[in-house]
């Protein structure tokens, strides 16, 4: 370091000053650039020397020599300061360098939990029937006959009695207590038009039973959706429009309907409806999604409904088979036996 | 379900050449009738007639002869003549019932018979057999392998043998709704046909029935004697009889009828019994063929008596019911013995046998009713009873027993005995239905013109006329209102309504016509409230790591022993079904863990060994026992008390929400520490699922509540008392009894109680105080055996309005406390609508620790 310059001694300044902003510009970390502060704009520092020398000059002098060594000092200070920011920045960058963690690594705190997939694909039912203005109605599980078959214009000695093999409930003592586990989600329908009167327009997700024993395509207890629409005017074209609604908003805009004739007591004309099906094994085709038809008059006088002025549609669809179209599932064992890995492989699935 | 080879359905109606099982199925399921299953062609590949040319027997070591054939299969099939024998085929044949010059049916390599039983080229005993000489079992046209089988009158050999012998056909089984018994029949089926295409129909019946001679004073006499009709229909309204004799009782059943039953799912038995079967499956009547000699006049249809019995053609001896109709004959008296189960099946005593020459042909009409009943009674579904109970055409008698008696004559050598035929005839024609014609176009939203209507209701065989003007509309809607009288066609009893008319229109004016427009409903409300909250709470059990699943309702009543349910636990009063899948879970489940543990133990079973899954779903819970209801009559509105009657019948049937918990609620992990699932967590799910829904619920410990663990088990009321559930850990005994892990937990509430208790106003709330917190921590040493929920309620009540949250956050035992005493320790977190002076902080203090001195005898903590 050099001696410190006459503050009149514009070269001795400008020297002291090089020799200055060069420290700073090398100091290598905070520690060293304070040494370098005490050094060079210390109270020892040459610069700050000649600043206390401009006291004892001339008072002509002295306006010069101020301007000559204040400028210099504040070069060094901007100099200064902004090393010091730099040197901070990268004090912290390397602190935060050293706490780093590894993200990638799986962490569970709390366990992964779904819903069933038949479950919330009923709630998607429910609300893509709400959002038309529909609402939803339920019904007993365990179901008396007279709803589940008669009022539905099932006579009981009718084969069409037999075509749903149903499980009876014993009575106590021999009595026929004349109670069914539903063998469809229809017995809703009489009592929607019990309990609601028209016009009314409702659907009803639940569970039907039937005497089939498990397999690959059969289940004893399953899921239905039952729709019915009682209002004046009512045709099949709104039957149709109606179907061909619930399968876009279930399988796509792509998705088709067709209408076949078929036979169900509380529907005439009835319908089995079919899919068009792109993913079809074999080959693209149609495939059954459910039934259908217009509300027979005898189930509307069941009700106590004049059928010379009303009239209604109906159709039911298995929720089952619906999720297997959805998703490619090939075995009902799977979604029947309550093992968690199907509802959490599909966890999500109906969003 | 019905079989329609195409070669037959041809008989009735023109099916174009080339139409293939898939292509007729097409067809028809445009008018309804759906396919089943398209049975493939019995067999493929070359199948041809075959001369045989020489014969050399050769005995083999092991004491077998064979017989080394040359065959000659057609100038197209015949292998050159290298070795000087000639043109033909050489074979290898083990049987001996032939001989040079017979023609034989021979299957060449590449042919598949029945039973994927593919023909090739092979060495066997010393030569090159190069193709097959066919029995009759091995073309699956019987079971006769005690030969080959020899062709009489054979055409050229090379001929293609499958047509020949109607193996090739694929056939078409259909799935016929329970409306349309017609379609029980190639008749009914070729109408439909005809409907579907256009193609031309000829109703076989129509010449049949104009063919067959009338009634005759010397008739088997037939008495028509149903004394309990039910529903007020005569059991039996229509009986002809016919007598064909001096048929030849060897007479064997030609090879195109045998194929055709074949097809059509029946197996041959004898010429007579064929016949039936045949004209049964061809128009659609079942008929009844006798041993005349075995019959004693006259014939009389009545119902069973009391105590009466009768062997039927299976041999078995059945019990009758005074319901079941009876056809009888009269050996001892009029109607003495009983001859048949009417449309259900015959009797064994007066079946048609090997020594029977003289044949009485029955073609009854039945009621529907009647049969279904008698049918499903003695659990014997007949292809008799099956088109009886679905309706038959009530005009059709006549025809079809000139079919059985022409066939008889022609391929049994019979006479038809003119002089003896009977025909007691009692229908009713159908009722005509009046129709409004534009009632189609009003219910199916398309414009079908009067003309459209009254055309397509003639093409399925009603008869549509002018409603008489008397009967006519008369004022201002004549002139709009177009009606016309349809009498449906006597095969369709299921035509009744005006609406089956209009299926009829929309059916065959195609379904595809039938626009697609949305109707718009009036505006909703959408789910409801409690709807809503059974989501929600769906939901949350998920969020809160739980996986739902769904369960089979059936329990046996040893699940109730495997849970520790007292004798008297209402949970054992369940639902028993009468026909049950499993005999030994017949009954319904009165409560979710009946079920659900049993899919815990699967899933554990199937390693997933930390588990928590949950399940909504109904039980049902009879309230005493089930007794008769009444069940009245479809179509009408029942009387109020009988509807009421009917609703409560059913019994309650309660929404419940039911988890298990095993094993950890945390795995470890990298910086997690492992924590298993305790009791503490089933009762907080509890605690959340009311938080959710809005409902106070009250939790108490419960020492005496299967299945749980007598000292860990928390019983969950509403703010009322009334028991929602329960929740914490399984017993030890239970747990080890089911195979879970040990320590498994788990809760079941009254979901629906729970919903219900929920408010269903909002709830109304204050401001927020935004004046500074104050924290003051109690700790109250209590006796060891009070339940600190307790302890917190009484501090939160004493606590007042003034304290915002009041937590339990510590409990201690141990040091520096006297025997027999606890520690609990409250966080209050107290705010008022002003700064809080310490005097009042003091006061909290002060009231909580007086409010828990007066009730547990609680101290403050030193």
């Amino acid at each position: 370091m050099s001696d410190a310059p006459s503050p009149l001694d514009a070269d001795g300044v400008a020297r002291a000053l090089d020799e200055a902003l060069a420290a700073v510009a090398a100091a290598a970390d905070l520690d060293a650039l304070k040494q370098v502060r005490i050094a060079h704009s210390g109270e020892k520092s040459p610069l700050a020397l000649a600043n206390r020398a401009i006291g004892g000059l001339d008072p002509a002098d002295k306006a010069a020599a101020g301007k000559l060594v204040g400028q210099a000092r504040g070069r060094l200070g901007a100099a200064l300061k902004q090393r010091q920011e730099e040197l901070e920045a990268e004090r912290d960058a390397a602190v935060l360098r050293t706490e780093a963690v590894d993200l990638t690594v799986p962490v569970q705190r709390a366990r992964a939990g779904a819903r069933h997939p038949l479950d919330t694909l009923m709630d998607r039912v429910a609300d893509f029937f709400t959002s038309m203005g529909w609402e939803i109605a339920e019904g007993p599980e365990v179901e008396h006959e007279w709803f589940n078959f008669d009022a539905l214009n099932f006579k009981p000695d009718h084969p069409a009695r037999q075509m749903q093999d149903t499980f009876y409930v014993e009575g106590e003592g021999g009595e026929d207590p004349h109670l069914v586990l539903r063998t469809h989600t229809s017995p809703v329908q009489a009592r929607t038009l019990l309990d609601r009167g028209v016009p009314v327009y409702v659907a009803c997700p639940g569970k039907v039973f039937r005497t089939d024993e498990l397999d690959a395509t059969h289940t004893p207890v399953f899921h239905q959706v039952e729709g019915l629409a009682v209002d004046k005017g009512l045709t099949m074209a709104h039957l149709t429009g109606t179907l061909d609604h619930f399968a876009r908003a279930m399988f796509g805009p792509e998705a088709r309907t067709r209408l076949r004739p078929s036979f169900f007591p509380f529907t005439e004309p009835s319908a089995e409806m079919d899919l068009w099906f792109p993913q079809k094994k074999g080959g693209p085709g149609w495939i059954e999604w459910g039934g259908c038809g217009m509300v027979n008059p005898n189930v509307l006088r069941a009700c106590g409904i004049d059928p010379e002025v009303y009239s209604g549609f109906a159709f039911g669809m298995g929720i089952e088979r619906t999720l297997m179209l959805q998703h490619g599932i090939e075995d009902m064992h799977d979604m029947v036996e309550a093992d968690v890995r199907f509802s959490l492989g599909l966890a999500g699935g109906q969003l | 379900m019905p079989y329609v080879p195409i070669e037959w359905l041809r008989d009735h109606v023109e099916v174009p050449a080339g139409t293939t099982a898939a292509g007729l199925a097409a067809d028809l399921v445009r008018v309804g009738l759906e396919e089943e299953a398209i049975v493939p062609a019995a067999v493929t590949g070359p199948l041809v007639v075959g001369r045989v040319l020489s014969v050399v027997p050769e005995e083999q070591k092991n004491g077998k002869t064979i017989n080394w054939c040359r065959v000659d299969v057609g100038p197209e099939h015949n292998a050159d003549d290298v070795d000087g024998e000639g043109p033909g085929r050489g074979i290898v044949c083990g049987a001996h019932n032939f001989g040079v010059g017979d023609a034989v049916v021979v299957a060449l390599p590449g042919a598949v018979l029945p039973g994927d039983f593919a023909i090739a080229s092979r060495k066997t005993y010393g030569h090159i057999s190069d193709g097959m000489i066919c029995s009759e079992r091995e073309l699956g046209l019987g079971e006769d392998h005690g030969g080959i089988m020899v062709l009489e009158d054979p055409p050229a050999p090379g001929t293609d043998a499958i047509g020949l012998l109607g193996l090739g056909e694929e056939v078409l089984e259909i799935n016929v709704t329970p409306d349309r018994g017609y379609c029980f029949s190639m008749r009914g089926v070729a109408r439909e046909y005809s409907h579907s295409t256009g193609a031309a129909f000829t109703d076989r019946a129509l010449e049949l029935a104009a063919r067959a001679p009338g009634a005759t004073a010397g008739g088997f006499g037939v008495e028509l004697a149903d004394d309990a009709p039910i529903h007020g229909a005569p059991g039996c309204d229509r009986f002809v009889a016919r007598v064909v004799r001096g048929v030849d009782p060897n007479a064997p059943t030609p090879a195109w009828m045998s194929t055709r039953l074949r097809q059509a799912g029946m197996r041959p038995i004898s010429l007579a019994v064929d016949v039936t079967n045949y004209v049964m499956l061809d128009l659609g009547q079942p008929l009844h063929a006798y041993d005349l000699a075995t019959l004693h006049a006259p014939i009389v249809v009545r119902r069973a008596r009391p105590g009466e019995r009768m062997t039927t053609l299976d041999d078995v001896d059945r019990a009758l019911d005074a319901e079941d109709l009876l056809i009888t004959d009269s050996p001892d008296g009029p109607g003495s013995r009983p001859i048949g189960v009417a449309g259900v099946m015959g009797g064994a005593e007066t079946e048609v046998g090997s020594g029977t020459t003289d044949v009485l042909i029955e073609a009854a009409h039945f009621d529907p009713v009647s049969i279904a009943r008698t049918a499903r009674r003695h659990r014997l579904p007949s292809e008799a009873s099956k088109r009886f109970e679905r309706g038959v055409d009530p005009r059709l008698q006549a025809a079809a027993a000139q079919r059985a008696v022409e066939l008889l004559v022609e391929l049994g050598g019979g006479v038809a005995d003119d002089e003896a035929v009977t025909d007691v005839d009692r229908t009713t024609p159908p009722a005509p239905i009046e129709l409004d014609t534009q009632l189609a176009s009003r219910l199916v939203g398309v414009d079908y013109t009067d003309e459209q209507v009254v055309e397509t209701l003639r093409s399925v065989g009603a008869e549509v006329s002018d409603v008489p003007t008397d009967d006519a509309p008369s004022g201002r809607h004549a002139a709009r209102v177009s009606r016309v009288l349809v009498t449906p066609p006597s095969w369709r009893p299921d035509l009744v309504e005006p609406t089956d008319l209009v299926e009829e229109v929309v059916r065959l004016r195609g379904y595809d016509q039938v626009p697609s427009v949305l109707p718009q409903a009036p505006a909703g409300t959408g789910l409801t409230l409690r709807q809503r909250r059974r989501r929600r709470v769906a939901d949350l059990l998920a969020d809160a790591g739980l996986v739902q699943v769904l369960t089979y309702p059936f329990v046996g009543a040893s699940r109730h022993d495997a849970l520790g349910l007292p004798a008297d636990d209402p949970r054992r009063r369940a639902v028993r079904l009468r026909n049950p899948l499993a005999q030994d879970a017949p009954l319904m489940r009165t409560s979710l863990l009946d079920t659900l543990l049993e899919a815990a133990v699967r899933n554990v079973g199937r390693g997933s060994t930390d588990l928590a899954i949950y399940e909504i779903g109904s039980v049902t819970r009879p309230t005493g026992p089930l007794s008769s209801s009444p069940l009245p009559p479809p179509g009408r509105l029942p009387e109020p008390a009988d509807l009421e009657a009917v609703r409560a019948a059913v019994p309650p049937q309660p929404l419940r929400l039911a988890a298990v918990l095993v094993g950890e609620a945390v795995p470890a992990g990298p910086g997690t520490e492992a924590r298993a699932y305790d009791a503490a967590d089933a009762v907080a799910l509890v605690r959340d699922v009311a938080r959710e829904l809005g409902a106070a619920v009250h939790v108490a410990n419960d020492p005496d509540h299967a299945p749980w663990h007598p000292g860990r088990c928390a019983r969950v009321t509403t703010a009322d008392g009334a028991l929602v559930g329960h929740a914490g850990e399984l017993a030890p005994r239970v747990v080890a009894e089911l195979g879970l892990p040990p320590r498994a937990v788990a809760l079941e509430i009254d979901l629906g109680l729970l919903l219900d208790a929920a408010p269903d106003r909002p709830r109304q709330v204050r401001g927020l105080s935004t004046f500074p917190l104050a924290k003051e921590d109690i700790a109250l040493v209590v006796p060891a055996d009070v339940p600190a929920g307790e302890v917190l309620d009484v501090v939160t009540a004493a606590a007042g309005e003034v304290a915002e949250e009041v937590r339990l956050f510590d409990v201690y035992t141990g040091a520096n406390l006297p025997e027999g005493t606890k520690s609990l320790a409250f966080a209050l977190r107290l705010r008022g609508d002003r700064t809080l002076t310490g005097e009042e902080t003091a006061a909290v203090r002060d009231a909580v620790v007086r409010a828990a001195g007066e009730r547990f005898g609680a101290t403050l903590r030193a």
